[in-house]
C-alpha cells in the first residue's frame, strides 16, 4: 500500500477526531505499546464472514498464533475458522518467491476448499520485499474464476483501527455492489407489512449474540442484507449498497464503509448499540425513523413497550443484587458509553470509563451519561487501572481480555467485554446473562479466599488482624503485607 | 538409544492449513519469561508482541509482560535502530528490569536491522542502564519454530551472560551442590517444578535455564501488579553456571546452547532427549544417583514400581493400538518413545519444522507440515488417538478420535500449563489417560447379531422396558455390569 493510500484512509470526514494529526491517531512509543497492528484490525474486521478463505499471505507469526481465536460465531459455514497462511520460509524471502507460493495457494483453497472467494491479506515481511498482491489476486480470479480480494493490511502500516479501514476499504472497492439482493422468501410476506432492507456494519455476532436481535428485527419485518462481518456470507456482503439504511455498530472502526456508501449510493446512517435496554430501544427508534413507515413505527413502539416490560420484570431480582455496585469500564471506541447505559440500566454506578479510542461525539455521550464531572481514562496501563479500583473503591471491573489475569492478580472482580468473551450480552434478552455474569463474579465466595492470610499468618500478625479478616474491602494492602512479613519470619 | 533413521519428508504443499507451527520470535521472548524480573521486548510492528502476548494470555491464564520496539512506515523503511535504542531506554526507565530480551522478528529482519549495534548505540547514549543486561537473539519468524526459538534465545542468553572460566574464575564444582538444568520449550511449569523436586531429592540443587515454573506457574503474589516477571531463575545467577557440579540438558533443541556452555565452563554436561517414559527417567535418575553420589531414595523407587505397574495395567489398552502426534520435534520425539515403549505405534507424525532429533523420532516417517495433514495422516493410517495441541479440537471431534493436548497453544481447558508429563508420576498418568480414552471408544465390541431363527418375544421385551423404566438406576449398572 502506497503511503498515499494510507493517508487517504487516514483522512476520514466522518470521524469527529479528523482535525488532529495524520499519523495514523497517535505515534506509538517503542518499549510503551500496547494493541494490535493494521493486520491484526483488517483481519478481526473481515474473518467472521464464514464461507470466505482467508489468506494470510506472510511468515507464520501472523497467522500462526492468531487464527482460531476469536469469539465471533457462525449460523453455518465454518471455513473462516480455518487458519491458512502461506508460511513464508527465509528461501522465499530471499529468492522473492513470495508471489508465486501466494499464486499456488490461492489455487490450493479454492481446489481444496471451495470457498465463495479468497480474501488475501497481506502483511510485513511480503509488503517489505515489495510482493505485488494485487496484481496476484486478479491473475488468480482471472485463472480460476473465484473472487479474491486484496487486503494490504501489513502491520507496520499503522494500528489496528488503520487496519479496520483498510479491511472496510476492501469491501467497498472489490466487493460490495456486485449483486443485487435476493427476493423475499416465498412465504415470509405478512401482510400489511412492508420488509426494509438494512445493513448492520461493525457487528461482529460475539458468541453468537446479534441472535438475540434478529429475532426481533425479523419480528418487525426489516431484513439484514448483511452484517459486516459477524455471521456473514460473501454474497451477502456485495448486496450492502441496497440497504435502505446502515447501522454503526458499537463500532467507529469502519466508518468510512458507511460514509461511502452514503456517497454512493445516498443510503442514510446512524450510529448506535443493542448494548442496553435504552440503547436497544434507541437502535430500533433510529431503523424506524430513518426508514420512515408508519406501520413499522407503531410496530416498533409496541414491540419495544413489551420487551422493556419482559425484561424489566426478569432483570428486577438482579437489580436487587447488583444496585449500587461501583463499576471501572475500561473499554474502546463506542463502548466506552454504550455499556455505560447498560450497567446503569441494571442499577449499577459507573465510577470511570475509558475513552482513548474514543472520539469527541463518545464523550460528549459519556458526559450525557455519568455526567459532567465523569471520569475519564486516556491512558488505561495496568497500574492506574487498579489506582483507579482502589481510589474510587470499585467493585468490578469490566474491560478488555487481555487485562483480565492482570486484574485477577490484583485479586479485582473481572467482567471480559471484548472480543474473546464467551457470553453474547446484545439486546434485551442479553441484558440478563450481562447480570448473570456481574452477579457471577461479584459475589463468588472466592474474592474472600484470596484476599485472606493463611491462618498461621494471621497469629503471627501483629495488630488490627480481626478488623482486616472482617473487612470485605479488597485491596487492603497492609494485609498482604502483614501476611508476607510474617512468611518471612517463619 | 534408538538406531533408527526416520524420514523426514519436506513440506510440499504451498498452503499451510490449520497451521500447528507458531513462530521462533515467541519461543525466544517465552524463554526470557523464566527470569525473575525481566521483560521481552520485540524488535518488530506492535502486531507481533500483541498476538504473542494473547497466545501466551489464554495458554498460561497469566499476565504476560511483553514489549515491542513499536516499527511503523518510517521506521520499516527508513531504520529501525532507534526504536530499539528508544525502547530500551523507556523500559529501563519506567520498570528498572534484572534482563531484557530482544528477539527479532521477521520484519526487523527483512530490514536489515542491525540489533547488535542498536545496543551499542544504547550502551553509549545511556551509561546509566549498563548494569541491566540486554540479550539480542536473531529469531526472524521465517525459519524455525516456537522450540527453535526458545532454544535460540538460552544460547543467546549464555552468550551473554555466561563469561568464560579463565576470564570469570569460575570452576566446575566450585558450587558442590549446584546444577544447571538448562530445559527446553517442551516442559510445562508443572514438568519444571517436577523436575526440581526429582533433583532436590538427591541433595542437589537445581539451577533452572529458563525457569518458567517460578514465573508462570499461576501462583497469585502478594504485590497486585508487575510489569515484569515475577518469578523465575534471578539473573545473577547466570555467571555462575561455571561454578555448577554438572549441567543436566533436556531436550535435543538445547544441544547448541550446551555446547556454549561447556565451552565457556568446563562443566561437563548430561544431555536427555526427554524425560517421558520407564527408559528416559531411569537414565535421568542413575545420573543424577552418579553426580550426587548418593543412592536413588525410596520415593523415587516407589515412583518407578508405580509406573510399571501402570505400564501393565494400561498396556492392554495402549498395545497395538495407533496413534497420530503432531508437535514440535523433541515432545514429538518425547510421545513417540512413549508410545512405542508400550508396543503401540505412531502411525502419523508432524511437526512444524525441521529439527536433528526428528530423525529419530520412533516413527516411520515424520512430516514437516500442519494440522490438515495430520488429519489426513491419521485417517489414511487409521489412528485411533490424537496426541496435539487445542487446535486439534476440530480434528477430533470430525474423525471422533479422543484428544490428548499436549504443546502450545492450549486454550479450550484450564491447567494444561500445570500438567505434569514427566518422571515416573507424569508418564503414569499420561499412561492412565491414553488408556482411557481407547477405553471409551469400546473398540473390540461386536456388533449384536440377531438370528434369523430367533424367538421373539414380544411379552418379555415390554416388560423389560417397564423395569427399566421403574429402576433407572439399577437397570444401568445391571448393563454395566453385564458387558465386562
Amino acid at each position: 500500500m502506497k503511503a498515499k493510500d494510507i493517508a487517504e484512509l487516514l483522512d476520514e470526514p466522518a470521524c469527529s477526531h479528523n482535525n488532529k494529526s495524520k499519523s495514523g491517531c497517535a505515534k506509538l512509543k517503542p518499549g510503551a505499546t500496547a494493541g494490535g497492528c493494521s493486520f491484526d484490525g483488517a483481519q478481526i474486521a473481515l474473518l467472521p464472514i464464514a464461507d470466505v478463505a482467508h489468506i494470510v499471505h506472510g511468515s507464520i507469526a501472523c497467522a500462526g498464533s492468531s487464527w482460531d481465536n476469536r469469539g465471533t460465531r457462525s449460523s453455518g459455514e465454518t471455513l473462516y475458522r480455518i487458519g491458512m497462511t502461506t508460511d513464508l520460509t527465509e528461501q522465499d524471502v530471499i529468492m522473492g518467491r513470495g508471489e508465486k507460493r501466494l499464486f499456488h495457494s490461492i489455487k490450493q483453497a479454492i481446489d481444496d476448499y471451495h470457498p465463495a472467494a479468497v480474501f488475501v491479506y497481506n502483511t510485513c515481511v511480503p509488503a517489505l520485499i515489495g510482493d505485488d498482491i494485487g496484481a496476484v489476486c486478479k491473475a488468480a480470479e482471472a485463472r480460476w474464476n473465484v473472487p479474491v480480494v486484496p487486503v494490504d493490511a501489513a502491520g507496520f502500516y499503522g494500528t489496528k483501527n488503520l487496519g479496520n479501514r483498510i479491511a472496510g476499504e476492501a469491501m467497498v472497492r472489490y466487493v460490495i455492489g456486485q449483486r443485487e439482493p435476493d427476493p423475499l422468501p416465498a412465504g415470509s410476506e405478512r401482510d400489511g407489512i412492508k420488509v426494509h432492507d438494512v445493513n448492520l456494519i461493525g457487528e461482529y455476532n460475539i458468541a453468537g449474540e446479534l441472535w438475540h436481535v434478529l429475532p426481533l428485527l425479523d419480528e418487525l419485518g426489516i431484513r439484514v442484507l448483511c452484517t459486516l462481518s459477524g455471521d456473514a456470507r460473501f454474497h451477502k456482503v456485495q448486496t450492502m449498497h441496497r440497504a435502505e439504511v446502515n447501522m454503526m455498530v458499537c463500532s467507529k472502526a469502519m466508518i468510512n464503509v458507511a460514509r461511502k456508501l452514503k456517497e454512493s449510493w445516498g443510503t442514510p446512517w446512524f450510529e448506535g448499540s443493542f448494548y442496553g435496554v435504552v440503547d436497544m430501544s434507541h437502535a430500533l427508534r433510529e431503523f424506524s425513523r430513518l426508514i420512515g413507515d408508519d406501520g413499522l413505527a407503531m410496530r416498533t413502539e409496541a414491540l419495544i413497550a413489551r420487551e422493556e416490560k419482559r425484561i424489566d420484570e426478569a432483570l428486577a431480582p438482579w437489580r436487587e443484587r447488583l444496585r449500587g455496585k461501583r463499576v471501572l469500564l475500561y473499554t474502546g471506541g463506542v463502548k466506552s458509553w454504550s455499556v455505560i447505559s447498560a450497567l446503569q440500566d441494571l442499577g449499577m454506578h459507573v465510577v470511570a470509563t475509558g475513552t482513548k479510542k474514543s472520539t469527541e461525539d463518545d464523550k460528549a455521550r459519556i458526559r450525557e451519561l455519568m455526567g459532567q464531572e465523569a471520569r475519564m481514562i486516556e491512558d488505561g496501563n495496568p497500574r492506574a487501572l487498579i489506582d483507579i479500583v482502589r481510589d474510587e473503591k470499585v467493585d468490578v471491573l469490566i474491560a478488555g481480555g487481555r487485562n483480565m489475569y492482570t486484574a485477577l492478580k490484583a485479586r479485582i472482580p473481572f467482567l471480559d467485554i471484548n472480543q474473546e468473551r464467551d457470553f453474547g450480552y446484545e439486546g434485551y434478552q442479553g441484558m440478563i446473562e450481562l447480570a448473570r455474569q456481574l452477579a457471577l463474579t461479584l459475589e463468588s465466595p472466592v474474592w474472600d479466599a484470596v484476599r485472606r492470610p493463611a491462618p498461621w499468618a494471621l497469629n503471627k500478625a501483629v495488630s488490627s488482624t480481626d478488623e482486616t479478616v472482617a473487612s470485605h474491602q479488597p485491596y487492603e494492602k497492609d494485609m498482604a503485607t502483614s501476611a508476607v512479613e510474617a512468611g518471612v519470619e517463619a | 538409544m534408538n538406531t533408527r533413521t526416520t524420514v523426514v519428508e519436506k513440506r510440499k504443499k504451498a498452503l499451510s492449513v490449520k497451521p500447528l507451527k507458531s513462530s521462533s520470535t515467541i519461543g525466544a521472548a517465552l524463554a526470557f519469561l523464566g527470569f525473575n524480573r525481566s521483560i521481552p521486548m520485540l524488535h518488530g510492528s506492535q502486531g507481533c508482541t500483541a498476538f504473542g502476548k494473547v497466545f501466551f494470555v489464554r495458554h498460561f491464564r497469566e499476565p504476560i509482560p511483553l514489549q515491542t520496539t513499536a516499527m511503523d512506515q518510517v521506521s520499516s523503511v527508513m531504520g529501525s535502530e532507534d526504536n530499539i535504542v528508544e525502547g530500551l531506554k523507556t523500559l529501563c526507565e519506567k520498570s528498572a528490569p534484572a534482563m531484557i530480551g530482544l528477539p527479532t522478528t521477521g520484519l526487523a529482519e527483512t530490514q536489515g536491522s542491525d540489533v547488535n549495534m542498536a545496543v551499542g548505540n544504547f550502551r553509549k547514549k545511556y551509561p546509566q542502564f549498563d548494569h541491566i543486561p540486554v540479550i539480542p537473539v536473531s529469531t526472524p519468524d521465517y525459519t524455525g519454530c516456537t522450540e527453535s526459538g526458545f532454544a535460540q534465545a538460552v544460547e543467546a542468553l549464555i552468550n551473554v551472560m555466561v563469561p568464560p572460566a579463565e576470564q570469570a574464575g569460575t570452576r566446575p564444582g566450585t558450587r558442590k551442590k549446584q546444577v544447571t538444568v538448562l530445559v527446553g520449550s517442551m516442559l510445562t511449569p508443572g514438568d519444571l517444578e517436577a523436575l526440581k523436586d526429582m533433583i532436590e531429592l538427591f541433595g542437589l540443587r537445581p539451577v533452572l535455564v529458563p525457569d518458567l515454573s517460578d514465573s508462570l506457574d499461576g501462583h497469585l503474589v502478594e504485590t497486585d501488579f508487575s510489569p515484569l516477571t515475577i518469578g523465575g531463575t534471578a539473573v545473577s545467577e547466570l555467571p555462575e553456571l561455571g561454578n555448577s557440579l554438572a549441567t543436566l540438558v533436556i531436550g535435543a533443541s538445547l544441544h547448541r546452547a550446551a555446547d556454549l556452555l561447556a565451552e565457556r565452563t568446563g562443566v561437563p554436561d548430561y544431555r536427555f532427549d526427554h524425560l517421558i517414559g520407564l527408559d528416559a527417567v531411569d537414565g535421568f535418575v542413575s545420573t543424577l544417583s552418579e553426580i550426587s553420589g548418593e543412592p536413588v531414595p525410596e520415593k523415587l523407587e516407589r515412583g518407578r514400581a508405580q509406573l510399571q505397574d501402570a505400564m501393565l495395567d494400561t498396556h492392554f489398552m495402549l498395545g497395538l493400538s495407533r496413534v497420530a502426534i503432531a508437535a514440535d520435534a523433541d515432545l514429538l520425539k518425547a510421545f513417540s518413545d512413549l508410545v512405542d515403549g508400550m508396543g503401540a505405534t505412531t502411525v502419523a507424525a508432524v511437526a512444524p519444522a525441521n529439527a536433528p532429533v526428528l530423525k529419530t523420532v520412533a516413527a516411520d516417517k515424520v512430516k514437516i507440515g500442519d494440522l490438515e495433514e495430520l488429519e489426513k495422516l491419521a485417517v489414511a493410517n487409521g489412528a485411533e488417538l490424537l496426541i496435539s495441541n487445542s487446535h486439534a479440537v476440530d480434528t477430533s471431534k470430525r474423525l471422533n478420535m479422543p484428544l490428548l493436548r499436549a504443546g502450545f497453544p492450549q486454550y479450550d481447558l484450564v491447567g494444561g500449563y500445570q500438567r505434569i508429563w514427566i518422571g515416573y508420576q507424569g508418564t503414569k498418568q499420561a499412561l492412565f489417560d491414553m488408556a482411557n480414552m481407547l477405553l471409551e471408544l469400546e473398540r473390540g465390541e461386536i456388533e449384536p447379531y440377531h438370528s434369523t431363527y430367533a424367538q421373539k418375544s414380544t411379552a418379555t421385551t415390554s416388560s423389560t422396558k417397564t423395569s427399566e423404566l421403574r429402576h433407572d438406576g439399577e437397570t444401568a449398572t445391571d448393563h454395566r455390569g453385564r458387558q465386562h
